[in-house]
């Protein structure tokens, strides 16, 4: 919302010594904020006068059509200058920027030779003095708005500050200089005149018939007045004083009946619309669109209705879409005389739901649905009456008015809550005065208060206390920590997330975190099917690129390494933790309790089942060598082993005992994968990528990933530590040959059970493939230790015997003999 | 034999050890005075056919003899050792300022780590780090909230639903959903931090992401003033952003506070803003079903990236959703 100063000083005292930042800061205190302050005209320098245009030559040997123009600038001579725009005819009244004159961006006029003449000056647009963006033409004017030879700096009101202010959903009022100036007003402490006041004596005589007006639906509208106008003489212009203030505020001056429309609307708050009152047939009605289909909107678009639409209708067909915008078949004209002009308080939801559906945010409906003062229906209709009737032939026919205004509701509170939750003593006596301030009326013995007509959000007593510490200022707010909680910590599991995270990060991989949508084609490539395909699709994607929720992290990290080798990275390892949201279950429709009210505890219950699990995972993408390649010389690729051992490190992490399998799962190699299995579940997958993968993303070969499912992790048991056996260890080497089918994990599960409780430890420590016919060799050093006792060499060998024996049993394994 | 004897044979000794310059010459020397064939060796062994009391004294200046020249031994080789080392050990020398970090640099993504930083600062303060899922109720995120259906926050354009659009189930628009949780299943009092992914329907560009991440507060106990929440965004701004930062509150609007405030702090010469803030609505309490003449509570929040972005100069925000590692590396483990 703009706001210039010059405008809200015709309703605020702001005495000169006031400075434009002053008034700024007055607005943010009270919590407007000012986004920009305008200063215009302060890269503007005259000398800029009013001319009349008194003859036109058309240079026509140029690429674009060019103009030799002769002015009267007031001055005893005809001045000539060359003019690149068209839209003026001779008799026109201009602005010309005489030499010496500089313009905004710092541009100087001069006499200067072009097009072989020589051009004193140049006819301005608006952009070119920095006081709108319009641009197709030049600045045209009637005689009736400017004297030949004035200053146009001064005709154009072009020096004055113009504030864009942010206005909060909540002060719809201030989308208005009528509240803007009484926020600068009550900020300031300076004498504030509502333009109301001069309103509400205004009578109009009643001369004819006018068009009625009707609200069918009752919800949808409090109060319509329809004031019906005629003998408009459509050549009438808007005078220029108004289509400066409009053009100020950032809009573009129509016709004069849109412009008092506009300029009634921005003065105070109220959208009104006016229709040719010889295209109404019969009535005026609110009500909704029902089986209405089709509706043209002036800006020449045909929109399809939904029933629900809140519609202006006559009694025939639709004219309006309520609150929004007109309708092309009853807008204002060049031929229109007679005028029917349209006030109402709608219902805000209404008007946000026409805005919505059909995609029109306009300066009426950003109104509307922000809660209009009920009262302003009279009164800025009258003010359009008044207006017209003042700047043209148009005459008052008759007032209609339907329904009546509905007021915000008198509140009791307790001025004591506003000191309490403040924290600091507010004295009644300045809780009153304050409301006062911003428009309520205010019963100091029993504490009612009747807020303004313009405040349908001052509800309850927290409402209020806003009030009162806006107008105090929250400056004065103290700085006061509250009482602490004895103690808090993180959670076992945040706990362990962030271990994980540290622990993967000071291990040499980069943390990244990716967005967490994907696509089907994605999945398709992945390789997951079923369950671990399933996922919700976004109604509204960002782009039809990624209209889906991820169901895994690793085709992120893949996205992340190419774009990671296309920027030149070759050897990498990162990682990402995060959700996954694979469709488990179902969506229900929502349950939508009351508020205000807990909500009973089985609709608390339903409403948290009805968010389905999102599992927390973590991932990693190893890429390219293990190490940097330096001086020392080569390093190793990353293989599958490497993946699986961070599988395996951020469950040891977590303090947790798996089992490992080889496991056929997308997106891994399906001869390479390890599924580690704790509790009897599997919780991680790891090894090397599919080659169908690693192709399809230009991965280097044989990269390797791994995944863990965090959140199905159980979480750790409490350790209670065996006692450290302090004996002297005996250590027995084993070689085995089994089968290459049989894997290092059966025969050390075999191994570990024939050996008995002495075995305090068992590891593989060569592993021979070349053996032929089918059979590898693995070799195992056992250690054994007793609490008590040293062990005697007997004792062992019968231990070792026994471990092998199971072996044999259950792996076929062959002791090797040297 | 005469004292005087071994007092020349110490003193030979002595001579001798000192004049040994490696130790292969103090080998030789130590054969020739403290050996077998040394002379106070060959005289200690004609010490049995003495007399006791000539052995006594004898004995005694022998032994003594002994001892200095076993020290002047020791003295003499622990001097040529200490020469062999450092000679030998500098030939070993090596350019130790040759490049040795061959593994892979990591580090954290620069969001966990401040995550982490701001987790940990309310956490000695009291508060515990309350999460919710991403995917989230339209109630919990919404309504509850007091942010009607009308509200233009709940717009397509704002807001990622998830289809069926009947489910309201939406991708959250903040962790304030994380806050509603909480009040349904504790009891006051109340002192959370909600840190966590976010999501808007805006193009990503320099400085917004569809996806993002907020840290809220809540605090719902009894006499919590507008006060204690200025008190904990000026200790929350200094650990942030350094002792000199100043904050700013401004009358803001929000639907789930009342008062509402914009939280500004000046920093590097200017004000900017970092969050929202306010009294929670007492609308919001009764939702969740917390006595409102007994309890009020304060709820703050502000945006992760933004806070990341100025305290750290970061002027593109591709930079941190991109995942380059030449980006994320700088950061280390936050440490």
């Amino acid at each position: 919302m703009r706001a210039p100063l010059s405008w809200i000083k015709e309703f605020v005292d702001i005495p000169n010594s006031v400075t434009a930042d002053q008034v700024s800061d007055g607005l943010i205190r009270v919590g407007f904020e000012v986004e920009e302050i305008i200063y215009q005209g302060s890269d503007l320098t005259g000398p800029l006068k009013f001319a009349k245009v008194l003859s036109i030559e058309e240079l026509t040997e140029h690429k674009k059509p060019i103009r030799y123009v002769g002015l009267d600038c007031g001055e005893k001579e005809t001045r000539y200058v060359i003019c690149g725009a068209t839209n003026f005819a001779v008799g026109d009244m201009i602005v010309a920027a005489l030499p010496g004159a500089v313009l905004p961006g710092n541009f100087a006029i001069g006499a200067r030779e072009t097009y072989g003449k020589t051009s004193n000056g140049m006819i301005c647009s608006a952009r070119e003095l920095g006081i709108s963006d319009e641009h197709a033409g030049i600045m045209v004017f009637s005689e009736s708005d400017a004297k030949i030879g004035a200053d146009a700096i001064e005709g154009l009101q072009i020096n004055d500050v113009i504030f864009d202010v942010a206005v909060n959903p909540d002060r719809g009022y201030a989308l208005s200089i009528r509240g803007i100036a009484r926020e600068v007003a009550g900020s300031l402490d300076l004498t504030y005149t509502d333009p109301v006041d001069s309103l509400r004596s205004l009578k109009f005589e009643e001369t004819g018939k006018g068009v009625t007006a009707k609200i069918e639906d009752t919800s949808a509208a409090s109060v319509f007045y329809l004031r019906t106008m005629s003998q408009f003489d459509p050549k009438a212009t808007t005078p220029l004083w108004m289509r400066r203030r409009i053009e100020k505020m950032g809009m573009r001056s129509i016709s004069l009946v849109v412009d008092v429309t506009n300029y009634v609307m921005l003065e105070l708050g109220q959208p009104l619309h006016a229709f040719d009152k010889s295209k109404i047939k019969g009535g005026l009605t609110i009500k909704r669109a029902g089986k209405a289909q089709k509706f043209v909107t002036l800006d020449g678009q045909e929109r399809s209705l939904d029933a629900d639409d809140l519609m202006v209708w006559d009694d025939d067909q639709p004219l309006a879409l309520a609150g929004t915008m007109g309708g092309l078949s009853s807008e204002i004209t060049q031929s229109t005389t007679d005028i029917a002009l349209e006030a109402v308080r709608f219902d805000p939801v209404s008007i946000a739901k026409n805005s919505r559906r059909h995609k029109i945010s306009s300066e009426a409906s950003r109104r509307l649905e922000r809660s209009v003062d009920p009262s302003l229906a009279e009164f800025a209709s009258a003010r359009f009456v008044q207006l017209l009737t003042a700047n043209s032939s148009a005459v008052h026919v008759a007032t209609v008015v339907a329904g009546e205004p509905l007021y915000p509701p008198v509140v009791k509170i307790d001025p004591t809550y506003i000191s309490k939750i403040l924290g600091f003593e507010v004295a009644n006596a300045d809780v009153a005065r304050i409301l006062r301030q911003v428009g309520c009326d205010v019963d100091e013995k029993t504490w009612a208060i009747d807020p303004p007509s313009w405040r349908a959000d001052l509800l309850g007593v927290a409402d209020f206390t806003e009030e009162v510490a806006r107008m105090i200022g929250y400056d004065k707010i103290p700085s006061i920590l509250p009482p602490r909680p004895l103690h808090a910590s993180l959670t076992p599991t945040q706990k362990r997330r962030r271990a994980v995270a540290t622990m993967l990060a000071s291990r040499g991989l980069a943390e990244v975190q990716t967005f967490p949508f994907t696509n089907q084609e994605t999945i398709d490539a992945m390789g997951f099917v079923d369950e671990r395909a399933a996922t919700y699709a976004i109604a509204n994607p960002m782009s039809e690129e990624f209209p889906l929720m991820r169901v895994h992290l690793v085709p992120g990290l893949i996205e992340v390494a190419q774009r990671n080798i296309s920027r030149g990275a070759k050897d990498f390892a990162i990682f990402e933790m995060g959700s996954i949201f694979r469709s488990s279950q179902k969506l229900t429709p929502a349950v939508s309790p009351e508020l205000s009210m807990r909500p009973s505890q089985r609709i608390i219950d339903e409403i948290f089942a009805s968010v389905p699990p999102q599992a927390y995972h973590v991932a990693g993408l190893l890429v390219g060598k293990v190490e940097n390649e330096n001086w020392q010389g080569k390093a190793r690729a990353y293989t599958w082993h490497d993946a699986i051992e961070y599988a395996q490190d951020i469950l040891a992490l977590c303090n947790l005992e798996w089992n490992v399998k080889r496991s056929d799962f997308a997106p891994w190699h399906p001869g390479r994968c390890a599924e580690l299995i704790v509790d009897g579940k599997a919780v991680a997958h790891a090894g090397e990528l599919h080659p169908r993968v690693i192709a399809k993303y230009g991965l280097p070969e044989r990269s390797v990933a791994f995944a863990v499912g965090l959140s199905t992790l159980p979480d750790s048991s409490l350790v209670h530590p065996t006692r450290v056996g302090t004996m002297p260890a005996a250590l027995q080497d084993v070689a085995l040959i089994v089968d290459e089918k049989v894997t290092a994990s059966q025969v050390q599960a075999a191994l570990t059970e024939g050996a008995g409780d002495l075995l305090e430890s068992i590891s593989l420590f060569d592993r021979y493939d070349k053996i032929g016919e089918g059979k590898i060799s693995l070799a195992f050093t056992l250690v054994f230790r007793a609490p008590d006792r040293t062990l005697t060499g007997d004792e062992v060998s019968a231990m070792r015997e026994a471990a092998t024996a199971v072996a044999a049993k259950k792996c076929g394994a062959v002791v090797r003999t040297a | 034999m005469r004292q005087e004897d071994v007092s020349q044979w110490v003193k030979d000794a002595h001579i001798a050890f000192s004049a040994a310059n490696d130790m292969d010459s103090l080998k030789t020397a130590r054969l020739a005075h403290a050996g077998d064939k040394a002379p106070i060796s060959l005289a200690s062994r004609t010490l049995g056919s003495l007399s006791p009391e000539e052995k006594a004294s004898f004995g005694k200046i022998i032994g003594d003899g002994k001892a200095a020249i076993a020290l002047a031994l020791a003295q003499a080789t622990q001097k040529l050792e200490a020469e062999r080392d450092k000679k030998v050990l500098l030939e070993e020398v090596v350019d130790i300022t040759l490049p040795v970090n061959r593994r892979h640099r990591g580090g954290l993504h620069p969001i966990s780590i401040i995550k982490n930083e701001v987790s940990d600062f309310f956490i000695e303060q009291g508060y515990a780090v309350a999460e919710g899922p991403e995917l989230e109720s339209g109630w919990l995120n919404f309504d509850a909230l007091n942010i009607p259906a009308d509200h233009p926050a709940r717009t397509m354009q704002d807001t990622f639903f998830v289809e069926p659009v009947e489910s309201g189930m939406v991708l959250r628009t903040h962790t304030s959903p994380v806050q509603i949780r909480t009040m349904l299943t504790q009891t006051p009092p109340i002192y959370v931090i909600c840190p966590g992914r976010t999501f808007r329907a805006d193009e990503l560009d320099a400085t917004h992401s569809p996806v993002f991440h907020q840290v809220e507060g809540l605090v719902v106990d009894k006499g919590i003033t507008m006060a204690h929440l200025k008190g904990t965004l000026d200790n929350f701004a200094r650990h942030m952003f350094g002792p000199d930062v100043t904050t700013r509150l401004r009358p803001s609007f929000f639907p789930f506070t009342e008062p509402s405030a914009e939280v500004d702090i000046f920093f590097n010469n200017r004000w900017i803003e970092w969050g929202g803030c306010g009294m929670v609505n007492p609308k919001v309490l009764q939702t969740c079903g917390i006595d409102t003449d007994v309890y009020s509570g304060f709820a703050f929040g502000m945006g992760l990236e933004r806070t990341l972005m100025v305290r750290h100069g970061i002027t593109d925000m591709h930079d941190i959703v991109e995942g380059d590692l030449r980006f994320t590396r700088q950061f280390g483990v936050g440490l």
